[in-house]
This record gives structure tokens, C-alpha cells and sequence, in this order.
């Protein structure tokens, strides 16, 4: 069942539907098997054999009333590297371009901006980001691209993504990022939680290689740390 | 070591098992049986677990051959299965010698069928679970489609002894059941009327992941644009295309258009197996008679398994 908390792309709104999320981690109720937060509402999966739906529905919103809002001190924090030069730069130029500004100032308000996992969806890992400046909404390309690789950081209308795999896609990629958003073999696979929240920074190609030659040998790049 | 020799690949033939369920929340989609109570039903023929992986096939299943004795066992329709030329009937395991050539048909009747042979097959555990993700690429024997040429393992088993079912396998007929939403309110009055009172049929563009069926074209008052959300198995939905699409194993966790209704899960296996261009209806259902007749379908095939019996 969809448990609904809005129909709208809203701090306010995900911050309900992961603190219900959290909640239910803690503390959960007989029956419940999975949760899937998205940016408006929380999926849950249920047995039907254990707990009926109806019952469940109610305890839920009950729970969803009583849960306060998600406490920000409990979000991780994370400042994750960005190469904005080169080959990493997909579209860079022609974003600027289209926003009438200079690569620089694209990647000032980029990396001036504070941003928020709204959800890990679409592919394993993939994160969606609010919190782009209006300023560098970009519409998606009329013709997908076949190939973005794993990491790249792009921008689709006035949403924000870091991308986990390679494959097809019609936003606009600005740079790259060396962190491995999705892992099978690690503890927990998705690099990224909805709630946490990112501020990207600017790093040389020959940092980025030294970053990328790391994150290879499995080595963790980006760490948690207090809030900015 | 028991080797399974790939000698004919069938259509989209892949290691299936349990769907990978413990994931959602970080993008993983599921994967898993497109019939669940058909695979579950091969494995037990043959005498594997929960965990077990076994092949399933898009109608038609291809050839195979292993180098120990194993049990192999053919569900998911009606198909012809060959043991060195001799009939070796579906929904029954049979022992298959190394050498003899298994020969596995094309189904009738169905969409998705099932090869299992005993003590499952040997591919890593990823995320919880053996089941391939095509379009990902991930678990399963290299994460792709098996073709001509591919040696798989199968982990050795104990028991040998061919078995059978009590009785027939079959699923209630009737309307496709669903239950409205999550974005019912998305379509007025007069899609609602079509959606419940014109019939539908599963078209050819169809696959794990999704099957976009023929009928009338669905359009959504209030836009075919949603914030994205999460996507249950059997959620109905509904492109600018107007075309209604159901979503099933390999779907993605998340989405961005509006579903008028959810398949219910006691009905999903039977859409899945649906053939194409055959009219069906759907029929609109309370959540609490979905969660009944999931509960009826469940102990369906748990009796049937429960009554395998030695041939």
C-alpha cells in the first residue's frame, strides 16, 4: 500500500515520509516486510497472512500523525568530490550556454548549493537531489544519449541526479563524481539514504584520477562528517 | 560437479529464484519468477528449497544435457519434453543420465515456463538472491540470457527419485482483478468506464520487465506526469501514449507516471502467463477480497506441493 504525504517535490513533504520510514526501522509493525520511500510517499509491502491491510493502514497513519517530522541532526552529511573539466564535463558548455553564463559560474551556484537525497530509485543506487539553484534548471535533451557513465552528475528540468550506472539518459551531465554510488558487494549496496544531504566540490582531473584509482581498490572516499 | 550443458538455448532462458526483495528501498529491482507458484512448483518436483535456482524460458525452452544423473522437472503450460527422443510429460520431474539429451518445447497455453533440476543451480548469491536481472545485467549465471555453448554448475543432490503431482495445477478463470490506484484519481469517470468495461488483450511488446497490452487508450485528467513513486508489482500504468502498461518482475522501483490500478497479486502470475491477444476484463476489487484470494491462491499451490508424492 501507498501511504501519501503530498504531490509535490517538498523538503517538508520527504522529510514526513522518512521520518515514517525511520520509524518503521525502529519500531516495526508485525506484517511489514518492505518500505520503499519516494519523494512523496512511502510504499510498504505487507503479508496479508499476518496482518490485514486495513488494520495496517490505520496503525500506519496513526504512526505517520504521531511521528514528528524527520529530526535534520539526524541526517548524514556528506561533501562529495566533482570533476567539472574535461571529458567529465559532458555538457557543461552547452549548459552554461543555455543559461546565459559563463562554465565558472555554473559550477560556483553547483557547488554553492546544498542538496538533498530525495529518493534512490529509477536504477540501483541512482540518487535523485533537490535543491538545484533555478538558475541551472535545464530541460532533458529531445534525444536521450546511449551512454552516461556511472557517476556522472546531471541535471533533468529542475531536478538534480547523481547518475549509479552507465547506460541511457536525457539529462544534462555537468561533471563526474569518483564516488561508487552502487556496490553489490558492499554492506549496503546504495551509497546514498532519502535524507541525506550533499554540497559537491570542485576537484582537478589528476585528483579525480587519484580518486578514481582509490575508489577502484574498494577504499571509502567520502565519509559522513558533522554538518556544515 | 554437476555440469549443465547449455546444447539449444531456448528464448530468453535465465537462472531464476526468489525475487530479490530486501533492496527496493536502495533501487534494486526485484527481478524473480514471472509465475512464482509455477516455479516454486518445478522445484519442489524436484526436490529444492526455497533458495534454489532453476531456468526459465520464454516459450520455448531449448535443449540441455549434465555430466551426473539430476532430476529435471518442465512447468509454467502445456509443453512437449524429451528425454533422448522419449516423452518425459511437464508438471512431473524424471531422471535425466548424463549424456541423454533433454529437449524442452514450446509451451502452450502460456507465456513463462520453468526448468528445474535437482539440487539447483550454482550461481553466485547476489543481494540475497540468484535470480538474473536482464536489463541490468546483474545475478544470475553473468547476469544475461543463457546461450548455446554456456556450461552452468548444479550443486549435487542427494535424493533421485522422480516425482509427481496428486493433482492437476489449475489457476480460477475469470476477470484480471485489481485494486484502484495508486493514482486512480488521476483518470475521470470516463477512463474509469473504459478501463473496466472494454477489453484488453497482452500485446507482443512484452518482456520481464513490462507488457504493454492493446485497448482503448487511457487519458489522464489531471496529466500523465506524476512526482515519482514507487511502483508495486501489477502496477497498471499509464504513459502521454494513453497505453495501458503493466509492471512486472525487472520493473523499476520507482516511477514517474500515474497508475490507474494494481493487478492483484493473486492474479499478476496468470496476466504474466496471459497469451498475447487473448480479450480479457478487469474487474474491480476491494484491497481486502485481494488479500483473501492472494491468501486462496497461496494455499493452492501450497497443497499441490505439499502433495507431491513419489512416481
Amino acid at each position: 500500500m501507498t501511504i501519501e504525504f503530498g504531490d509535490s517535490i517538498d523538503e517538508a513533504v520527504s522529510a514526513r515520509v522518512i521520518a515514517l520510514d525511520r520509524d518503521l526501522k525502529d519500531d516495526p509493525f508485525a506484517g511489514i516486510t518492505e518500505t520503499v520511500p519516494t519523494y512523496r510517499s512511502l510504499l510498504v509491502f505487507y503479508d496479508p497472512a499476518i496482518v490485514a491491510g486495513a488494520d495496517l493502514a490505520k496503525r500506519l497513519e496513526a504512526r505517520a500523525a504521531a511521528t514528528k517530522a524527520s529530526n535534520e541532526t539526524l541526517a548524514r552529511h556528506f561533501t562529495v568530490p566533482v570533476c567539472y573539466q574535461g571529458a567529465d564535463a559532458l555538457d557543461l558548455q552547452a549548459v552554461a550556454a543555455e543559461r546565459a553564463m559563463s562554465a565558472d559560474e555554473v559550477i560556483a551556484l553547483h557547488t554553492g548549493a546544498t542538496f538533498r537525497v530525495f529518493m534512490i530509485g529509477f536504477a540501483p543506487g541512482f540518487a535523485y537531489l533537490g535543491g538545484l539553484p533555478e538558475a541551472l534548471a535545464t530541460p532533458r535533451l529531445a534525444e536521450p544519449r546511449q551512454h552516461v557513465p556511472a557517476g556522472a552528475v546531471g541535471i533533468g528540468g529542475r531536478q538534480a541526479a547523481i547518475n549509479s550506472l552507465p547506460g541511457p539518459s536525457g539529462w544534462r551531465y555537468i561533471g563526474r563524481t569518483p564516488l561508487r554510488l552502487f556496490d553489490a558487494g558492499r554492506g549496503e549496496p546504495a551509497f546514498f539514504r532519502a535524507g541525506d544531504v550533499i554540497r559537491f566540490a570542485a576537484v582537478s582531473p589528476a585528483e579525480m584520477a587519484d580518486l578514481d584509482r582509490r575508489a577502484d581498490l574498494g577504499e571509502a572516499i567520502v565519509e559522513a562528517q558533522p554538518p556544515w | 560437479m554437476v555440469m549443465l550443458d547449455v546444447l539449444r538455448a531456448g528464448l530468453l532462458v535465465t537462472v531464476q529464484a526468489k525475487p530479490r526483495t530486501e533492496y527496493l528501498a536502495a533501487g534494486v529491482s526485484p527481478s524473480g519468477p514471472m509465475d512464482e507458484d509455477a516455479f516454486r512448483i518445478a522445484q519442489a518436483l524436484v526436490g529444492n528449497g526455497p533458495d534454489a535456482a532453476a531456468l526459465e524460458f520464454a516459450q520455448y525452452g531449448g535443449s540441455y544435457r549434465v555430466s551426473e544423473p539430476a532430476l529435471v522437472a518442465v512447468t509454467g503450460g502445456a509443453v512437449e519434453v524429451m528425454i533422448d527422443g522419449r516423452p518425459a510429460p511437464c508438471w512431473e520431474s524424471h531422471l535425466l543420465r548424463p549424456g541423454e539429451r533433454l529437449d524442452v518445447g514450446v509451451l502452450r497455453g502460456g507465456m513463462w515456463g520453468y526448468v528445474a533440476f535437482s539440487g539447483g543451480i550454482d550461481v553466485p548469491v547476489l543481494l540475497g538472491s540468484r535470480a538474473t536481472h536482464v536489463r541490468n545485467g546483474m545475478g544470475g549465471f553473468e547476469g544475461r540470457a543463457l546461450t548455446a555453448g554456456d556450461r552452468l554448475n548444479l550443486f549435487a543432490s542427494p535424493a533421485l527419485s522422480p516425482r509427481r503431482m496428486r493433482s492437476i495445477f489449475r489457476r480460477p478463470s475469470g476477470p484480471i482483478r485489481v485494486i484502484a490506484g495508486p493514482q486512480d484519481d488521476y483518470f475521470d469517470a470516463r477512463a474509469w468506464s473504459l478501463f473496466l468495461e472494454e477489453p484488453f488483450a497482452v500485446s507482443t511488446r512484452r518482456d520481464r520487465m513490462a507488457s504493454l497490452l492493446f485497448g482503448p487508450a487511457l487519458k489522464a485528467s489531471r496529466g500523465h506526469d506524476i512526482i515519482s513513486d514507487g511502483t508495486p508489482p501489477g502496477s497498471i500504468q499509464v504513459p502521454g501514449s494513453g497505453t495501458a502498461t503493466v509492471l512486472t518482475a525487472e520493473r523499476q522501483t520507482t516511477g514517474g507516471y500515474p497508475k490507474i490500478a494494481t493487478i492483484i497479486s493473486a492474479d499478476l502470475p496468470r496476466l504474466a502467463q496471459m497469451p498475447g491477444g487473448l480479450p480479457f476484463r478487469f474487474a474491480l476489487v476491494q484491497r481486502d477480497q485481494a488479500e483473501d484470494s492472494l491468501l486462496v491462491a497461496r494455499r493452492l499451490a501450497d497443497t499441490i506441493i505439499a502433495e507431491i508424492v513419489n512416481a
